[in-house]
């Protein structure tokens, strides 16, 4: 479908005149010249600037992230170690009503989650009343043992959480993915934020967007109340993998933003089961760590051996009650995508409510009847593997090559367990800027859940882009890219 | 501050000192190699490289062959773009701890630099790069001092600059007075650009060139930036603020060290350096920064594990 070209403006037409719908739910358009009304100021102002003015914008803003060094790593691109975050210059806008119930819906899915990790890692009664299978449980790739029985501080397994969300063809928002264990992106959502403020102040004002900035004061609060007991003033330290890590960047400005110290494995040290890092002036106590390592490489006398990212003994110290991880180990088994299928049953088990954010329809391989079903319609699926992020290990079935379609039916079969199916989703579509117009991409939503002393989830989030047209696929590491995501005052 | 930390605030910052002492070796050089003179540009060309490339032997170096080395060698560790790549590298291994200002000024000017691609016989566009080097240095510095704490980190920073300077200095001094029968008037004024001394030397000596007075400059003033004396002042200020704020760590080695330094500058007069021995004199100081960066960095950096428990 093309944009009206009665329009009272030629430019609209012109910046418009690639938007084509596709079925999804398309968050600026109601209809063709139909702009929904909280996104008519920036309708308004896309129509009086030209493309060239956006253009130019849009180089701003490419060189002040390139400037500011606000790059990811690519892995397997052999020169490319080095590249500035793909950034949308349209704003997703959403309502204050839509943004109240996302809030509503992820504070009750995370008390919930958080409630069935410290259950599954002490009595499992959950298990025991037959809510959810212990095979699935005890299977689960990221499931710990060494957690059992552990007492993790004020009973948080999870400080930060990064949800995926995307919304349906009817405009629901549904839940995708829950990512429980090291959820990257928040520093994408904060500095474009800033970029933004630059390159569109007067549209911010007409807007009346919601601030995101204080999201580094709440985090470090959450940090600070997991500190052990009697440790009043405590030293909370991020521990990064490294500059070579993909998400160093966002490592760098956390600690920044924080006031905290940025260290690597190997400026830890364990003593007596006491960690401390090693400074100018000695050794200093550390009480909390934001960990951005997995699991498996904290400490390689109780996980990977051969790692050399975390510190020897690191574990034993936990255990001891003497230093806190945030988030806590073995949270993995709650965000694994078999459990997914569980989470309405799991909300329901320990709060007695409907979830207010729904599931995607999900299908179990391990389940003899849903995998005959999907094996034979593989076509029409998402395939993915329970224990992956960033998008890999997955099928698209209607993209897909019958080469790909067989080469799945094998895998699923091999491991069952290992595969979940959901139907395809038509993500829903938002305005980019693309090759000097406008033309509508798929987008997702990242917003980013604190549990300190409540939970807190600042106003916004990563909205995810599938800048490949028609894609499906939002992940950075998949040709994905950004959109600074404006939640509206009431 | 993490010793970690601590160690690349101190690289970061001896790298780019040394990109910026080359840059103004390169640009003095290759303004005196457009001269005629008693030197061959040849010969012109190996002091540079030999001030600069610390153990290159070869006497016959092509200028246009040198001038790349300097610039944008890629192997050798001490071209102007590899400093400047040391200099981010090692910025970006701390990015929290030094100001947005700072990295992003950095970050600007290694793109610009490394971003294109230099020929051999662009000689040109080589000094272009060694122009935009020497003028992001100065702005690099003001940067430095001005948007961020004066504490540790910016200490270690100074320490890492001027202990750089100290060596740099010397080594060029070294350089140029090793063969300075055969120099002229040009050539001194190219030691004095290299050391961005030219205008400040005519100020105090008056523009009259005499070898020892620019020795005494270089080496013994105590009030210009790129001297000798006043690189170990700084450095001198740096490890003494550092270590009050560690006090009961053992730092009596490298007091020592520094006091010992500081004195060879200090109560001595030019005439009896220069009559005496001023390659051995120059040695001495650059072995003894030597040995004070080997003191700094096992009280600071490398302890070992028992020292931390004793105390």
């Amino acid at each position: 479908m093309i944009i009206d070209t009665d329009a009272p403006d030629q430019g609209a037409s012109e910046a418009f005149r690639r938007y084509e719908f596709n079925g999804s739910y398309d968050e600026m358009f109601r209809s063709t010249d139909l702009p929904r009304k909280q996104y008519r100021p920036l309708y308004t102002q896309l129509l009086n600037l030209g493309a060239d003015e956006l253009r130019r914008s849009k180089q701003e803003a490419d060189q002040s992230f390139f400037n500011q060094g606000i790059t990811f790593t690519v892995y397997g691109s052999e020169k490319g170690t080095e590249r500035i975050f793909p950034h949308d210059l349209l704003p997703r806008i959403i309502t204050a009503a839509e943004w109240e119930t996302i809030e509503r819906g992820l504070t009750q899915r995370i008390t919930a989650l958080n409630l069935f990790l410290k259950d599954v890692y002490h009595e499992a009664r959950i298990i025991e009343e037959g809510v959810v299978p212990g095979k699935i449980v005890y299977t689960c790739k990221h499931y710990r043992r060494e957690m059992r029985g552990i007492k993790v501080p004020r009973d948080v397994y999870v400080t930060v959480v990064g949800t995926d969300l995307i919304r349906t063809p009817e405009g629901n928002f549904v839940v995708l993915e829950d990512n429980l264990r090291v959820p990257s992106g928040v520093s994408y959502m904060l500095t474009s934020r800033r970029v933004m403020k630059h390159i569109f102040p007067t549209l911010f004002r007409k807007c009346r967007v919601r601030p995101i900035e204080q999201y580094s004061q709440v985090l470090l609060s959450a940090l600070k109340s997991l500190a052990p007991e009697g440790r009043t003033e405590p030293t909370v330290v991020l521990l990064t993998p490294g500059s070579y890590n993909s998400a160093y960047f966002e490592h760098t400005y956390l600690a920044r933003q924080m006031g905290i110290e940025l260290v690597e494995g190997r400026d830890l040290l364990v003593h007596d089961n006491v960690v401390y890092m090693r400074t100018t002036f000695g050794l200093q106590r550390v009480d909390v760590i934001y960990r951005r390592i997995d699991d498996d490489y904290l400490d390689p006398l109780v996980f990977e051996g051969h790692s050399a990212l975390g510190a020897v003994g690191l574990f034993n110290a936990y255990r001891a009650g003497n230093v806190a991880f945030a988030n806590a180990m073995g949270t993995g088994v709650a965000d694994d995508k078999a459990i997914y299928a569980y989470v309405p049953k799991i909300i329901k088990y320990y709060l007695n409510e409907d979830p207010i954010l729904e599931n995607v329809e999900t299908l179990l391989m391990s389940d003899a009847a849903q995998r005959d079903h999907v094996c034979q319609k593989l076509d029409q699926y998402v395939v993915k593997a329970v224990g992956e992020s960033g998008g890999y290990g997955m099928l698209i079935g209607p993209h897909s090559t019958s080469e790909q379609r067989s080469e799945f039916r094998d895998r699923i079969m091999a491991e069952p367990r290992n595969y979940i199916a959901q139907p395809t989703i038509n993500l829903s579509t938002a305005p980019c800027f693309v090759d000097g117009t406008i033309e509508p991409r798929h987008v997702d939503l990242r917003p980013y859940v604190v549990y300190g002393e409540n939970i807190t989830i600042v106003p916004g989030g990563l909205t995810r882009v599938a800048l490949r047209k028609g894609s499906l696929v939002v992940n950075s590491s998949q040709g994905g890219g950004s959109k600074d995501t404006w939640v509206l005052q009431n | 501050m993490l010793s970690r930390v601590a160690d690349s605030l101190y690289w970061m910052s001896r790298y780019f000192e040394r990109a910026d002492n080359a840059s103004r070796v390169v640009e003095a050089t290759y303004g005196l190699i457009l001269n005629p003179a008693k030197f061959s540009s040849d010969e012109r060309w190996f002091r540079a490289v030999s001030s600069l490339a610390r153990g290159t032997t070869s006497t016959n170096l092509d200028p246009q062959r040198a001038l790349f080395l300097l610039v944008a060698d890629s192997e050798g560790v001490f071209s102007i773009m590899r400093c400047i790549a040391g200099a981010r590298e090692n910025a970006r291994q701390v990015r929290e701890e030094i100001s947005s200002e700072m990295w992003e000024h950095l970050n600007k000017l290694f793109h610009e630099v490394t971003g294109t691609d230099l020929h051999a016989d662009d000689d040109a566009e080589a000094m272009r790069i060694v122009n935009i080097v020497r003028e992001g240095a100065y702005r690099f510095y003001g940067i430095t001092d001005t948007t961020i704490n004066h504490g540790e980190g910016w200490h270690f920073i100074q320490l890492g600059k001027y202990i750089e300077r100290a060596c740099n200095l010397s080594i060029l001094l070294d350089a140029y007075f090793s063969v300075d029968k055969n120099a002229d008037d040009l050539d001194w004024v190219g030691l004095l650009s290299s050391c961005a001394a030219f205008e400040a030397y005519c100020k105090v000596c008056t523009a009259e060139l005499k070898p020892e007075r620019i020795a005494d400059f270089i080496l013994l003033q105590p009030e210009f930036p790129y001297s000798v004396r006043y690189s170990l002042d700084r450095m001198h200020h740096a490890l003494t603020s550092i270590s009050n704020r560690s006090l009961s760590r053992r730092t009596g080695k490298i007091e020592r060290l520094i006091g010992r330094l500081r004195s060879a500058v200090t109560y001595v007069q030019i005439g009896e350096v220069i009559r005496g021995d001023l390659h051995m004199y120059l040695a001495a100081i650059i072995e003894q920064c030597r040995d004070l960066h080997a003191a700094v960095n096992e009280v600071y950096i490398e302890y070992p594990i028992e020292v931390a428990f004793e105390s």
